[in-house]
């Protein structure tokens, strides 16, 4: 599904290197969890994957089933199948979420050559998702992500992937801000789009969302690299004694 | 300036004019008042962003009269009752019938026998010509040819629509309505079409003790027009007056509003949205506001909203006096804009002046350009940019649009917005 070879990332504006070659295959069905001390490049790797400004690449690639990602717009990017769950949901004063919602489902069917849903079809279909992730008739009504709690930022989130259903969901730090409650909802809700079509890449520092989301692998990013792969118990021990083990294993030095 | 410089293309213009036709009084008042203040020149403070020039020539600039295939015409799915003027004049055939329960319509232009009209007629305009003179607004109180007299005296069923037509490509229309709303009463004002190659109206609004006005036009069928338009309203105790004006296009168009809101526990908002794109043609947009508070627990909302790219230009010009006594006042104004590029540009003068202790007034002004990470958000959902761009643009001005309290007319607004939006990608 997702394949990343020697991805080494700078920022634009500075000379800062902050990917130094990534190296990770996520395969079709599969859920990956990266795992990381703050700094060690987790949500720069988000980000470089779904298109935003700011970001060089220098070297090496990324490609979703087998088409090249980096040279796609974001919009493209989401139509191919990419999805990333943001950390920090970003609020769209004036703009209802229902709307926003449809003319992203719209655009990428358009994309994709399918029909554009019509109103009511739509209003079906929302309705339903929404439900199972206790998102009320009101969050649809009011702008995008307005005045949501944290909570309902990361739902909004996650119904958001469900009406788009692609076919592969990065998920960043969707944990963070959550109580145990709303960490519950929201892994419930990820794992009912878990699908032998579908694969995901879990950004996370705690191994607690992984209780919830049960991975396949669990890799460890540090300085830019990822520097070791496991299986869940991986995410155990990070869990019982920290990072320092690993990264003094691996030679890397505390990072910031 | 001196005054003998500013009189002097004036002299020469209004040699032996004679005013003519309803409110005779009102109107030679009116050109005395004009011929004491002269027409604005670019030197003036208050036309220091907005030539004047091409308002004050002799002759209008010829415009292009609008093509019906260019855009529909506005409020088609609204129920209203239709008031349809054509170069400035009224036009009877293509209008409704007049009568509505609960309001009254007179025709300026035939000078009809009544003395609330003739009461009201250009006494808001002269009220509003201190501490700043407005000439294009007296000039329009002496010459205006047509226009409406609306008594409203209770709640009519459905909004009027005036409707304005541009047909000859050098029509020059003076147009000047009185609306008087008794205690009590309530109405809804639609105002949309292409008026004229250079378009001059007043609109008079006496807003009595717990009446209620709500105001909604648009600007923008006629590419090449050059507008200059005054509100002046009157607002009575627990009386509420609300206007929104949408200007899309127009090589240059001043809105002024005047508002005095001289009874307790009053309500005053105005708000616009305009956007302009400089290339389909030069765009000039100036809202020049000037609102007075002189009674207590007042409460006024000036909300402005400009999107500009490709050499457009807006200006925003506020004022919120609050008079000596006028205690408990909210008053509120914000302006900004939002450059899609650098070429466009945006000047503001917000001004406050407080002569009471115990008010509450604020006002911001800003610039800004599209928030890169919400354009990212969208865009990272499978939203085209120039989509994402247009959300954004009607995120902007979503503050100025919910000023318009119906929700029909609300969508009627924003389909016109996503129609432009749709053309200047």
């Amino acid at each position: 599904m997702l394949e990343i070879k020697n991805l080494h990332v700078k920022l634009e504006e500075e000379d800062k290197v902050i990917l130094k070659g990534v190296n990770l295959t996520v395969e079709t069905g599969k859920v990956h969890a990266i795992m990381g001390p703050n700094g060690s490049g987790k949500s720069t790797l988000s980000y470089v994957l779904s298109g935003r400004d700011g970001y060089q690449v220098t070297a090496g690639s990324a490609t979703l089933e087998g088409a090249e990602l980096l040279e796609m717009e974001p919009e493209d990017r989401a139509a191919a199948g990419l999805f990333l769950a943001f950390q920090y949901p970003v609020e769209i004063p004036g703009v209802g979420n229902m709307t926003f919602l449809r003319t992203a489902v719209n655009a990428q069917r358009k994309a994709r050559g399918q029909e554009e849903l019509s109103a009511g079809e739509f209003l079906k279909v929302v309705r339903e998702k929404a439900k199972t992730l206790k998102i009320d008739a009101d969050m649809l009504k009011r702008p995008v992500n307005v005045g949501f709690s944290g909570g309902e930022k990361k739902r909004n989130e996650i119904l958001q992937m469900a009406m788009l259903e692609p076919k592969m969901c990065i998920l960043d730090e969707t944990d963070s801000g959550l109580d145990v409650d709303a960490m519950r909802l929201v892994a419930d809700g990820v794992n009912a789009l878990r699908d032998p079509g579908r694969s995901f890449l879990v950004i996370t520092h705690y191994q607690r969302l992984l209780d919830h989301i049960k991975p396949d692998v669990v890799h460890i990013m540090a300085d830019g690299r990822i520097i070791q792969t496991g299986g869940p118990e991986l995410a155990l021990e990070v869990e019982k004694n920290g990072y320092a083990d690993i990264l003094k294993a691996h030679g890397v030095t505390e990072a910031v | 300036m001196s005054a003998v410089a500013k009189q002097a293309p004036l002299a020469a213009r209004f040699e032996g004019v004679e005013v003519t036709g309803f409110a005779l009084s009102a109107r030679r008042s009116a050109l005395e008042r004009l011929r004491a203040m002269g027409l604005p020149g670019r030197r003036d403070e208050y036309w220091r962003w907005t030539d004047p020039a091409v308002l004050n020539a002799e002759n209008p600039n010829e415009a292009k009269a609008f093509e019906a295939e260019d855009e529909v015409p506005l409020f088609d799915a609204v129920e209203r009752l239709r008031v349809v003027f054509v170069d400035g004049v009224f036009d009877a055939a293509a209008s409704d019938d007049l009568a509505l329960e609960g309001i009254e319509i007179a025709r300026l232009a035939e000078a009809p026998d009544l003395s609330w009209a003739s009461g009201l007629y250009g006494t808001l305009e002269a009220a509003g010509q201190s501490p700043v003179a407005r000439p294009f607004a007296a000039l329009n109180t002496a010459l205006a040819r047509d226009g409406v007299l609306i008594r409203v005296t209770g709640r009519p069923s459905k909004p009027v629509n005036l409707i304005y037509i541009h047909k000859s490509e050098a029509s020059d229309p003076i147009l000047h309505h009185c609306i008087r709303l008794e205690p009590g009463a309530e109405m809804t004002l639609l105002e949309n079409g292409p008026g004229g190659a250079r378009f001059n109206t007043v609109l008079e609004v006496d807003v009595t003790a717990g009446a209620r006005f709500h105001h909604i036009r648009t600007q923008g069928r006629d590419h090449e027009r050059r507008a200059i338009t005054h509100i002046f309203a009157r607002i009575g105790a627990e009386a509420l007056f609300k206007s929104f004006t949408l200007t899309v296009n127009g090589v240059l168009t001043r809105n002024e509003c005047v508002l005095d809101i001289v009874g307790d526990d009053a309500v005053a908002h105005v708000a616009g949205a305009a956007l302009g794109d400089g290339a389909t043609g030069p765009f000039h947009h100036d809202d020049t506001v000037f609102v007075t508070h002189a009674a207590e627990r007042g409460e006024s909302r000036q909300v402005f909203k400009k999107v500009l790219k490709h050499g457009a230009v807006g200006v925003f010009q506020g004022k919120i006096l609050v008079k000596p006594g006028a205690q408990k006042t909210d008053g509120y104004q914000i302006s900004q804009s939002l450059l899609l590029d650098d070429d466009s540009q945006f000047l503001a003068k917000p001004e406050l002046e407080i002569y009471a202790d115990d008010v509450q007034c604020s006002h911001g002004s800003t610039t800004g350009a599209i928030d890169e990470t919400a354009l990212f958000y969208l865009r990272s959902r499978g939203v085209p940019l120039d989509a994402a761009q247009g959300l954004l643009v009607l995120s902007f001005l979503a503050d100025a649009i919910a000023e318009i309290e119906d929700t029909g007319l609300q969508e009627e607004i924003v389909g016109r917005l996503e129609a432009w939006l749709g053309r200047h990608r």
